[in-house]
């Protein structure tokens, strides 16, 4: 039978409404007070050396501001003259064009064509030749950036490198005929890391119950890479290239190598953007090609974090 | 044996071939020069002498550099740690009002503001604030670049730990703090390791932001003064690049294997810059 | 005094999810009280108020005749046990009992020596040096144990104590809670989805089902005369036969057939109104001769229990089952009677006992 609920309401201890909350439910009993004390300093940091910045730029590339100079001391606001300045630069076309070059030659097509390869000729194997191959790529990757580059002037010397021996043209000076090839091929050689790390999972993800059905259906390599593996990892591919493309825009690495040069042939925008400000002291107009790098990375991260939540 | 089994064979052999040769190459120089007692740009069987290390030691820059690369390292892996732990764990737990657009917000601003857009206003502001030439004003801004992406990876990681631990705290009447510091510090060592690693590992080899921001040749960290080695003074100086080079690149080498052996290498996208 | 009172005890979730719906309880001092119930349907949250890790949005808490409402979890004086025992893997066992005694800022050499002293009641003495991933399930349970029992609350809390360990143990694990209970003599609420088990260990129990109290009885109450046919469905490990009939003057037309009217019917029910019959397997004797006011129609599965079996009659266009005892199962295709008690059996009207 239902118990019957007694007892006539004691007086309370507390004679304030008991159903008002008066501590915090998170699981530590943190309480908002003391989480935005916890949150507070990072923020602080976060406001002051990123988002600061992102906004002064914008500002910075409106004025005509100076490292030395005048104009260092009493910047003038120029309103659009920056960015209409670059805009009418054959530099800055020059150096757009070969971020281009740069981008597509060692990321899109470099990048990811090796690392899926790498990813797929070793998907089936375990032992010592996967970890061989995958170990050296990715010391490619971690090693410190200026001593790559600096082994990479070694390898491309035109007396003594190691691959004008190996190839028999000694004296063929890559790095001052080759600008763009040498750093594309250099970028596409420290990157491929990333790459085939991520389709190598994805490869791993694929069913194999799919790719046997496929292989019993009579279904050759190239057929099941198109028809079983392709449409597993479409995801996976554009993920992927999105990221890398806005590593590889942002890599200050080929400054190591070549220094823009010779003669701006290998300017890329990270180098131009160096060049003309910080060498060259022009920072408003330095700022105005940086607000420009940073649309750009604005609209592909946008688009890569619009994926990956309708995706995932 | 089918013929097609064999060339198959063959083809997949060449290709792994071209494959080990393409990554390995470049690298030979590294392990042989530095062993040579007259290196060139050739690589050759070493001889295996010591002179290299020995000019190492003696050269005034080399070595205070690696240890520059330390501070700057350490230094900001221990800021990250800390303040990302704690905004992580906050967010974590607590339902702030804009958590959510702040947390977006944070994972496009790692991904947006990178040391090639930020170069000119971080000179420039490093300038204003006369923090030129600081290696604590470095730090503070390679903690800032570093923070975002941090603390979207540490809230991750606490979010997958179970609150019961904090509630049975709780109940037994431990404070707030005491709880932070008896049970939750402890449970989330893993994930302040791994952010700890990957700070050092990203400071290690950063080569723009010491370059712009530290004039002093004394303070420069190893990536800059390796920069210095090959271009400036006429020739390079090729025993000091290759040996101070190898002892470069250990430590980071040294980190990667023990990581991968304790926790596997587990991928985030955009770990490294 | 430790007993636990609830008074119109609400909790409804930002976006309008009425957890719980004005609840009213009383658990007298020193009684094992279980909370059972289907998922979903508050228990937890019921004891998460209790402890006081979710606030109520209405009514009030009263521990020890001291209304706690407002009170901190920690200031409650009560002790709760997770279902994932919540041991904190850094510490050695020592510690983890010892920690409620840390944070009441006891002494290190008075709090270790007393955890010493409370797992060694428990059988722990071996143990007290490793951490939690080095012991077993049923091991970590005990460990969990001792620690509330260091606390020395008013009132232990226990969410699924059982559900983590494997079947087998799960049985002792019962006795041994039951006993260390009994000997405690601490006001004990226990949260399960397993209705055995709230059977087995329970003083008293309540039922639940979203937000709200079906029943409150003891286990006997509970299992003979559930008080509407959500309790009678979810208790029992065989189900309650609950079949639709109607009143015929002075016996009942169930399923097709004819039976006597329960003994505690008697009385209260109007002529060819509609209602529900129910009895349970265990209280019809079974025939395979035609006996009057039994249950009739052809046998359509046997299940064998161990000692006993569950006969499933296809009756009109029901199913009716009744368990046997052992070697007078019938066969399949038989004719079989099943009879149902008369003290026993009961009737719902609207869903609700008569």
């Amino acid at each position: 039978m239902a118990q019957a609920t007694s007892s006539p309401p004691e007086p309370l201890a507390e004679a304030a409404a008991p159903a008002r909350r008066s501590y915090s439910a998170d699981a530590a009993g943190l309480g908002r007070l003391r989480a935005g004390v916890f949150v507070a300093p990072a923020l602080l940091l976060i406001a002051a050396f990123l988002v600061f910045p992102a906004l002064w730029v914008l500002y910075l590339g409106l004025t005509n501001y100076r490292l030395t100079g005048l104009a260092a001391a009493e910047p003038r606001f120029v309103g659009p003259d920056n960015f209409l300045g670059a805009v009418s630069n054959p530099a800055f076309w020059n150096s757009t064009w070969l971020t281009v070059q740069f981008v597509l030659g060692s990321a899109v097509i470099g990048q990811v064509v090796l690392g899926f390869t790498i990813a797929w000729l070793l998907r089936d194997r375990r032992g010592p030749l996967r970890r061989l191959v995958e170990g050296l790529v990715i010391l490619a990757w971690i090693l410190p950036s200026a001593i790559v580059s600096f082994l990479w002037v070694a390898l491309l010397d035109r007396d003594g490198g190691t691959l004008n021996a190996l190839l028999g043209l000694p004296g063929f000076a890559w790095l001052l005929d080759h600008p763009m090839l040498s750093i594309i091929v250099f970028n596409t050689w420290r990157g491929t890391a990333f790459s085939m790390m991520l389709y190598g999972a994805a490869l791993g993800n694929v069913p194999p119950s799919h790719l046997e059905s496929a292989r019993l259906a009579g279904a050759s390599g190239r057929q099941q890479l198109r028809d079983v593996v392709f449409p597993h990892i479409r995801g996976h591919i554009l993920t992927n290239l999105l990221l890398i493309s806005l590593w590889t825009f942002n890599d200050f690495g080929p400054f190591l190598i070549t220094a823009g040069g010779p003669d701006g042939k290998s300017e890329i925008l990270a180098v131009h953007v160096y060049k003309v400000a910080l060498q060259g002291g022009e920072l408003g107009y330095g700022a105005a090609v940086s607000t420009v790098i940073l649309l750009i990375n604005l609209v592909v991260a946008v688009f890569y974090l619009r994926l990956l939540r309708s995706g995932r | 044996m089918t013929p097609r089994f064999v060339l198959g064979r063959i083809g997949f052999s060449t290709l792994i071939a071209v494959l080990l040769a393409f990554f390995t190459i470049p690298l030979l120089w590294l392990a042989t020069a530095p062993f040579t007692s007259d290196p060139t740009y050739e690589v050759r069987m070493p001889d295996f002498t010591w002179e290299n290390f020995q000019a190492v030691v003696e050269h005034p820059y080399a070595l205070p550099s690696l240890y520059n690369s330390l501070v700057l390292s350490v230094g900001t892996a221990a800021l990250v740690v800390v303040l990302a732990a704690l905004a992580a764990y906050a967010l974590s737990r607590v339902r702030l009002p804009g958590r959510d657009a702040l947390l977006y917000a944070l994972l496009l601003l790692s991904s947006i503001i990178t040391g090639t857009a930020a170069m000119v206003p971080l000179f420039q502001l490093a300038v204003e604030l006369n923090l030129i030439d600081s290696q604590l004003g470095l730090i503070l801004i390679l903690s800032g670049g570093l923070l975002p992406a941090a603390i979207f990876m540490l809230k991750d990681f606490m979010d997958s730990t179970p609150k019961s631990y904090e509630e049975s705290a709780r109940v037994f009447g431990a404070s707030p703090l005491q709880i932070v510091w008896h049970v939750v510090t402890p449970l989330v060592r893993p994930g302040l390791a791994t952010i700890a690693v990957w700070s050092v590992a990203n400071v290690w080899g950063n080569f723009l932001m010491p370059y712009l921001l530290l004039s002093d040749v004394e303070k420069q960290p190893a990536a800059v003064i390796t920069y210095t080695l090959y271009t400036e003074g006429g020739q390079a100086n090729l025993r000091m690049l290759s040996t101070f080079g190898l002892l470069y690149s250990i430590p980071v080498v040294l980190m990667y294997l023990f990581v991968s052996k304790k926790y596997g290498f587990r991928f985030h996208g955009g770990i490294k810059r | 005094m430790a007993a636990i009172e609830l008074r119109g005890l609400t909790k409804v979730y930002p976006g309008g999810v009425k957890a719980l719906d004005g609840l009213d309880l009383e658990i007298p001092d020193g009684e094992f009280f279980a909370l059972l119930g289907p998922s979903g349907c508050g228990k937890t949250t019921l004891l998460r108020t209790i402890a006081g890790l979710e606030t109520a949005t209405g009514g009030a808490v009263v521990i020890g005749g001291r209304d706690v409402t407002a009170v901190q979890p920690g200031g409650r004086d009560v002790a709760m046990v997770f279902q994932d025992y919540a041991l904190f893997p850094h510490m050695d066992v020592t510690d983890n009992i010892a920690y409620p005694l840390r944070i009441k800022k006891v002494a290190k050499r008075a709090r270790r020596d007393k955890a010493v002293e409370v797992g060694a009641r428990l059988g722990l003495d071996q143990l007290m040096d490793r951490r939690p991933g080095q012991l077993s399930g049923g091991q970590q349970q005990r460990v969990a144990l001792a620690r509330v029992m260091a606390t020395q609350a008013q009132a232990f809390l226990f969410d699924e104590p059982l559900s983590n360990l494997d079947a087998r143990l799960r049985l002792e694990a019962r006795t041994f809670l039951k006993k260390l209970q009994r000997e405690l003599g601490v006001t004990t609420v226990f949260v399960t989805h397993d209705q055995a088990e709230a059977l087995a260990m329970a003083d008293r129990m309540a039922v639940m089902e979203a937000g709200h109290i079906r029943q409150i009885g003891t286990p006997a109450e509970v299992f003979q005369r559930p008080a509407n046919t959500f309790v009678a469905g979810f208790i029992g490990s065989t189900p309650m036969n609950l079949l639709d009939g109607a009143v015929r003057g002075d016996t009942l037309e169930v399923a097709g057939c004819k039976v006597a009217v329960p003994a505690s019917a008697e009385g209260r029910l109007t002529d060819g109104e509609k209602i529900v019959y129910g009895v349970r397997p265990e209280y019809m004797s079974y025939s395979a001769e035609p006996v009057e006011g039994a249950l009739s129609g052809k046998v359509a599965i046997v299940e064998n229990l161990g000692a006993s079996h569950l006969v499933t009659l296809d009756v009109a266009e029901t199913i009716v089952q009744a368990v046997v005892p052992e070697g007078s199962e019938p066969l399949v295709g038989d004719d079989g009677y099943a009879l149902p008690r008369r003290d026993r059996a009961l009737v719902y009207r609207d869903g609700e006992l008569v």
